[in-house]
């Protein structure tokens, strides 16, 4: 468990960091407090919908740490008997890569207001993470292919559960690049879907650093 | 182009009103609304689990009398009613019902950031209830693996439901969890993004700040639950190993291995014990409000309690093992976790300081809402105090799975909860329908819950000293246990029938007043908050009409010296003319920080 | 008013329920005194601290009630008593968390030369296993365990040759020594628990966890299982037996070995037909039963569960009770069979007689009695075929019997022996069956079967 505290921890210490931040120094009994007072002060200034990205993403890493962690405990136990893992994943792990580089590159032209980047750019990170996905597949028939079944051992069970997880997050952000995509097409405005792209890209950028962690562990292990 | 915040660009965001009837009730994006439909669907599932305790009472208090409560049907009981008690109904009730209502108003928005996302919250939440209710129609039943779901046993024969049930259970569980998100993202989003021009976090009710603490917890807790139901899904399902080790069960070997019960109970608690903090944060704020509203006083040592809040909040996450002292794991964990346990106890115990000394020194109107939350203070201390008991490990030792365990989580996180539940509703019922509750009633139900549950739980303390183990159908013949214990126990049954009629007088005044009741004001209770200061009662799409408030003051400007009235609304600028409290001429510590 | 009153009164009634209370910890039988010292230091610093804050509340309530005129004082905080408070609350956390501490450490040392004893829990029974003359457990593997080697011994491991096996839910203990049990489980958690002791611990399948304590005083104590295992969960009942020293040694002298049970013979048959001679006059020449003499089928009943009801007979744990009319006849009859041996021998040959369904005599509403057998199929087979590591064949056997010992567990008449645990077990489910017609409902289903 100490590796899900240790994620834990930094997150609840920046969590309570702030709201400490909020509260020392302050006398909340003042009334019309001139500090108080001026317009949107304590709001972060970013938009509601980064907040609530990052919050997600809080509860995604949550979630994989505790995944890892129940990962770390299990493999101490006798019967661990650690798979081959398929060369195919170096070259998803490529895929993924690129997705991310797409979707940073996009970003910028969103905010310059280019529409064309914008479009291919979305389209490229979109491409690039289907192939990742498809990617994965392959990948889980290989290893089917090669003995390793998800009930043979507990380090294959969590192989494919590890990557199923983490597909499951990159499918749930193709719903999100689906939409805005789509909304390119149909001839929005570059800056109107800013907002969309930014936020698939911190994403993305999440979901290609956890796989990296996922990678390097069952790599390692 | 810099950000600028909800409230300073009100007037560039177009409001929509919903027209028709189903959108304005049944897929309405309005934080009422939903709030509304939390509530009742989890009031709802609350009374099943009301009832399946009560059969669990009879059954322990009158053995073998009925025919219809055989083991199978008892351990599903304690299971269904463990499991809904705490999650659909504490959590539900607390965050989706009173945090989906008070967020907004509280802190003068005009709806949550996200009301679509809000509105498939609770959609994806009745879901979830449907799907755990459904397992009582299905073959073997829902399970009775004890709402912990401890494997190997939650998915093994010898327990009832592990055809269907177990699968149906955890199935809505994670549906749970995903409404629980949705949501949750929405109340940290709004409470941070959404605060109107001078609400500043010091200045938010302690309503807030506990619903606040709550919905953090329970967006990084709910993940350690989901874990362990999706790895017992797919060792149930699939047939993997990572909770199950070699076994032989009813005389034949499974195909397991390896695997590790111990795992499950370390990543359940992970969730399990920031859990009780998810129910008993927001009880904490909501009494505060309650205590300080109805004393008349400003609430003591604000920003002691919100420290409180985030110290509890904080260390909850670092004392779960105390659930699993003799699970066998490394005792050496005993040491670190019972030194964590009883950490935990010094801001906790500054709370209910806070509390009492809210009440000194005020002017103490004994409405309902007063009377439940002073209530609370009772039975918290009561529920906290043997808490210590159960996290100084050694004296776990001899109390561990007896009902003294039982007495105690049902003090702190059943009655004590409940009763803040109960108190908010009468105190904020007015606000939700424009009518008053019933006093005269609203009093017979309090005397009835509060004595008739302490008739239940104190005695109940005793048997667990004797040592009769919990989640036993029957005690039978036990050497050490004297005939009077079952007498105890049948008193106990009775009590605990007369506080279920008791909730029948609640469900009354609740559905009669809204016909019946006397009208209320917009603030009936003279109350400092946002919510109470709304231009209509019951608020309107959109909650403020034209205008947001502005905010001036904390919200516990209760009998401010000086003042003609004895409450002065948080959205009511300083008078210039009366000279501002000065903490220094108060006391000797003159200084602007801690 | 009223509620600051009420406050005070349930304040004292706590305090009065508290010291007139007669339920109260058990009398203590180990050396854990210390835990009982640990829990009085924890009752009075809460105690104080539950009087205090209540009375001060209900003082509060009294005093500053609304009346007329009334105002509150503003005070936002006041630093210097918040500092006092939590001072003082911490002092008084440490005060009780600081011993529990201490004598948790002594808790998780087992001392050296401890007696050491293994406890197994299965789906609902105990049995023990002691390490023998070498003062080793052999290996086990749970992939071993079968209705020949029911605690999975390694037979190739020679540490595990002279371990002492106890497939019985009884066990002693010497008197004044360390005793550390070992815990085990076959398939789901248990919690190995006698009041008198105080200290308890889980049962893990897939591992050994421990715990530790020293008798001091000479008795019978019963242990209860007290971690959720199932529907009968509350009917896992064994007994721990504290003997002075000695008797605990002739105890121990008298148990078999693992070695001295896999060498034991296979029942002759042969030998065992002459010893029926004196059965077959009630119970029939084929072992088929006869109502007429109140005599139960035996042929095709599983071997396990007749030598154990014969050696019950024989030791007077069964047919003794004085309303067991039947039982008290077949008490002398098993006495005839003198040794462990005689008792293999006449199971052998009974099973060698053939197998033949008993006459249904009894019917009922299968449908209810279906839903009924859900309970009975956990230990006695979904197809009432008896599970060898824990209850008796039914079906097929005399449906009569079945109702007429029903009818005893519910009233005690059979299974209310101490040493009858197993007995005390179905004594709890057979109180499941609210009358007779619930019986013979359930039993016109394994007619069946």
């Amino acid at each position: 468990m100490t590796f899900a505290l240790v994620f834990l921890a930094v997150i609840m210490a920046t969590v309570i960091g702030w709201l400490l931040r909020q509260s020392l120094n302050t006398q909340p009994w003042q009334a019309d407090d001139p500090l108080e007072n001026r317009p949107g002060r304590g709001v972060i200034a970013v938009e509601p919908a980064k907040i609530a990205l990052l919050s997600f993403i809080a509860v995604a890493t949550s979630l994989f740490a505790l995944f890892l962690s129940a990962y770390l405990m299990r493999m101490k136990m006798a019967d661990w008997s650690p798979l081959t893992e398929p060369k195919l994943l170096w070259l998803n792990t490529g895929l993924l890569v690129l997705a991310s580089i797409a979707f940073q590159l996009t970003r910028s032209a969103a905010t310059r207001g280019q529409l064309p980047t914008v479009k291919t750019g979305l389209i490229a990170g979109g491409v690039c993470t289907t192939l990742f996905l498809l990617g994965q597949l392959v990948a889980w028939q290989q290893l089917n292919a090669g003995g390793y079944f998800m009930t043979g051992n507990p380090a294959n069970a969590f192989f494919y559960v590890l990557t199923a997880l983490h597909g499951m997050h990159l499918l749930g952000g193709m719903w999100v690049w689906g939409r805005t995509t789509a909304r390119v097409l149909a001839g929005a405005d570059a800056r109107s879907v800013r907002l969309s792209v930014e936020l698939c890209t911190v994403y993305w950028h999440y979901l290609l650093l956890v796989w990296i962690v996922l990678f390097a562990l069952l790599l390692s292990t | 182009m810099a950000y600028v915040a909800i409230a300073d660009r009100d007037h560039d965001i177009e409001h929509h009103d919903p027209t028709t009837f189903i959108t304005k009730y049944i897929w309405s994006q309005d934080h009422k609304v939903i709030a509304i439909q939390y509530s009742i669907t989890a009031i709802f599932v609350g009374l099943v689990a009301l009832v399946l305790s009560g059969m669990m009472r009879l059954q322990l208090g009158f053995p073998d009398s009925f025919s219809f409560i055989t083991p199978n049907n008892y351990y599903q009981f304690i299971t269904m009613h463990g499991m809904i008690m705490v999650i659909f109904l504490l959590t539900a009730l607390f965050l989706g019902g009173f945090g989906n209502y008070l967020i907004p108003l509280m802190i003068g928005a005009r709806d949550m950031v996200f009301p679509y996302m809000n509105m498939l919250s609770y959609w994806v939440y009745l879901v979830s209830v449907i799907v755990l209710l459904t397992s009582f129609f299905v073959p073997g039943g829902p399970t009775g693996a004890g709402w912990t779901l401890y494997p190997p046993q939650a998915i093994l024969p010898g327990t009832p439901g592990t055809d269907w049930g177990i699968v149906l259970m955890l199935g809505s569980l994670a549906l749970f969890i995903v409404a629980f998100t949705m949501g949750g993202l929405n109340y940290v989003t709004t409470i941070l993004q959404a605060r109107a021009r001078g609400m500043t976090m010091m200045r938010l009710p302690l309503s807030l700040w506990g619903i606040f603490m709550a919905t953090v917890l329970g967006l990084l807790a709910f993940p350690a639950l989901f874990v362990s139901a999706v790895m017992m899904m797919l060792d149930k399902a699939l047939g993997t190993s990572f909770f199950m080790p070699a076994i032989v069960s009813m005389g034949e070997q499974l195909d397991y291995d390896g695997g590790s019960p111990i795992l499950f109970q370390h990543l359940f608690w992970f969730f399990g014990h920031p859990e009780v903090y998810i129910v008993a944060l927001p009880a904490f704020g909501l009494v505060s409000d309650l205590l300080s509203t109805h004393a008349r006083k400003n609430i003591f040592g604000y920003r002691m309690m919100v420290w409180a809040i985030l110290a509890i909040g904080g260390l909850s996450f670092v004392v779960w093992a105390h659930h699993m002292y003799v699970s066998g794991m490394n005792p050496y964990f005993g040491f670190f976790f019972a030194t964590t346990t009883l950490i935990i106890a010094v801001p906790t115990a500054i709370k209910v300081y806070n509390w009492v000394l809210t009440l000194w020194q005020g002017n103490i109107h004994l409405t309902v809402p007063m009377l439940f939350a002073i209530a609370f203070i009772f039975t918290f201390t009561h529920g906290g105090l043997t808490g210590i008991f159960l996290g100084n490990v050694v004296v776990d030792l001899p109390l561990s799975d007896t009902y003294f365990v039982v007495a105690h989580f049902h003090m702190v996180m059943g009655v004590s909860p409940i009763l803040v539940v109960f108190g908010s509703i009468y105190h904020w019922y007015p606000k939700i329908t424009g009518r008053m509750l019933n006093e005269t009633l609203g009093k017979v139900h309090f005397w009835g819950t509060l004595l008739g549950t302490y008739a239940i739980y104190l005695p109940m303390h005793y048997l667990g000293f004797l040592g009769v183990p919990r989640r036993y159908y029957a005690m039978g013949n036990t050497e050490f246990m004297p005939e009077s214990a079952f007498v105890l126990n049948q008193s106990i049954t009775i009590s605990a029938l007369i506080v279920a009629g008791f909730q029948l007088i609640f469900l009354y005044n609740l559905i009669s007043s809204l016909r019946n009741g006397e009208k209320a004001g917009p603030n009936p209770w003279r109350a400092t908050t946002l919510e109470w200061q709304t231009p209509d009662t019951p608020p309107k799409h959109g909650n403020w009409g034209h205008t947001l408030p502005e905010v001036h003051r904390w919200a516990y400007d209760y009998s401010v010296p000086g003042y003609p009235d004895d409450f002065i609304p948080q959205n009511v600028p300083a008078d210039p003319s009366i000279p501002a409290y000065d903490q220094g001429s108060h006391g000797p510590d003159h200084g602007t920080s801690s | 008013m009223p509620i600051a009153v009420v406050l005070i009164l349930l304040v004292v009634g706590s305090l009065v329920f508290h010291f007139l209370s007669p339920w109260t910890f058990t009398p203590i039988a180990s050396n854990w005194g210390m835990i009982d010292t640990t829990v009085d230091i924890t009752f009075v610093v809460t105690g104080i601290v539950f009087v205090a804050i209540n009375l001060f509340m209900a003082y509060a309530i009294i005093r500053y009630r609304h009346r007329e005129g009334l105002t509150a004082k503003y005070e936002p905080e006041n630093k210097k008593l918040e500092v006092w408070l939590t001072v003082l609350t911490t002092i008084g956390v440490a005060a009780m968390l600081t011993p529990g501490l201490f004598v948790w450490a002594k808790f998780v040392t087992v001392p050296a030369g401890a007696t050491e004893i293994e406890v197994v829990g299965q789906q609902w029974r105990w049995s023990y296993r002691l390490p023998g003359r070498d003062g080793e457990f052999g290996s086990v593997d749970a992939k071993l365990i079968d209705p020949e080697n029911p605690f999975g011994i390694d037979p190739g491991d020679p540490n595990g040759r002279d371990d002492v096996l106890i497939d019985d839910a009884i066990v002693h203990i010497p008197l004044g020594e360390p005793v550390r049990f070992w815990l085990r489980s076959k398939d789901v958690l248990h919690n190995f628990t006698v009041a008198q002791f105080r200290v308890k611990m889980d049962l893990v399948p897939g591992m050994v966890s421990y715990m530790w304590l020293e008798p001091t005083k000479v008795g019978e104590y019963e242990v209860l299982c007290e971690e959720l295992c199932g529907i009968a969960h509350h009917a896992m009942r064994g007994r721990v037996i504290v003997d002075e020293p000695e008797d605990y040694q002739a105890w121990v002298d008298s148990q078999s070995t693992f070695a001295e049970i896999q060498a034991r013979p296979p029942g002759d048959a042969a030998l065992g037909a002459a010893s029926y001679a004196v059965c077959a006059a009630c119970h029939g020449a084929q072992g088929e039963g006869q109502l007429a003499l109140n005599a139960p089928k035996l042929s095709g009943q599983d071997s396990r569960y007749l030598k154990k009801q014969l050696r019950n007979y024989k030791l007077g744990i069964r047919g003794t009770h004085e309303e067991d009319v039947y039982g008290r006849q077949m008490q002398p009859m098993a006495a005839t069979l003198v040794n462990d041996a005689m008792i293999d021998n006449v199971v052998a040959y009974i099973l060698s007689l053939p197998d033949t369904p008993a006459p249904a005599t009894i019917s009922g509403d299968i449908v209810h009695g279906a839903k009924l057998y859900v309970l009975c199929a956990n230990c006695h087979g979904k197809d009432g075929q008896g599970i060898q590591m824990n209850a008796p064949r039914q079906a097929g056997m005399s449906d009569w019997y079945l109702l007429s010992q029903l009818k005893n567990f519910k009233q005690g008449v059979r299974g209310e022996h101490p040493y009858d645990l197993h007995g005390k077990q179905m004594g709890f489910m057979a109180r499941t069956l609210h009358d007779e017609q619930a019986m013979r409902d359930v039993i016109a289903y394994i007619n069946t079967l």
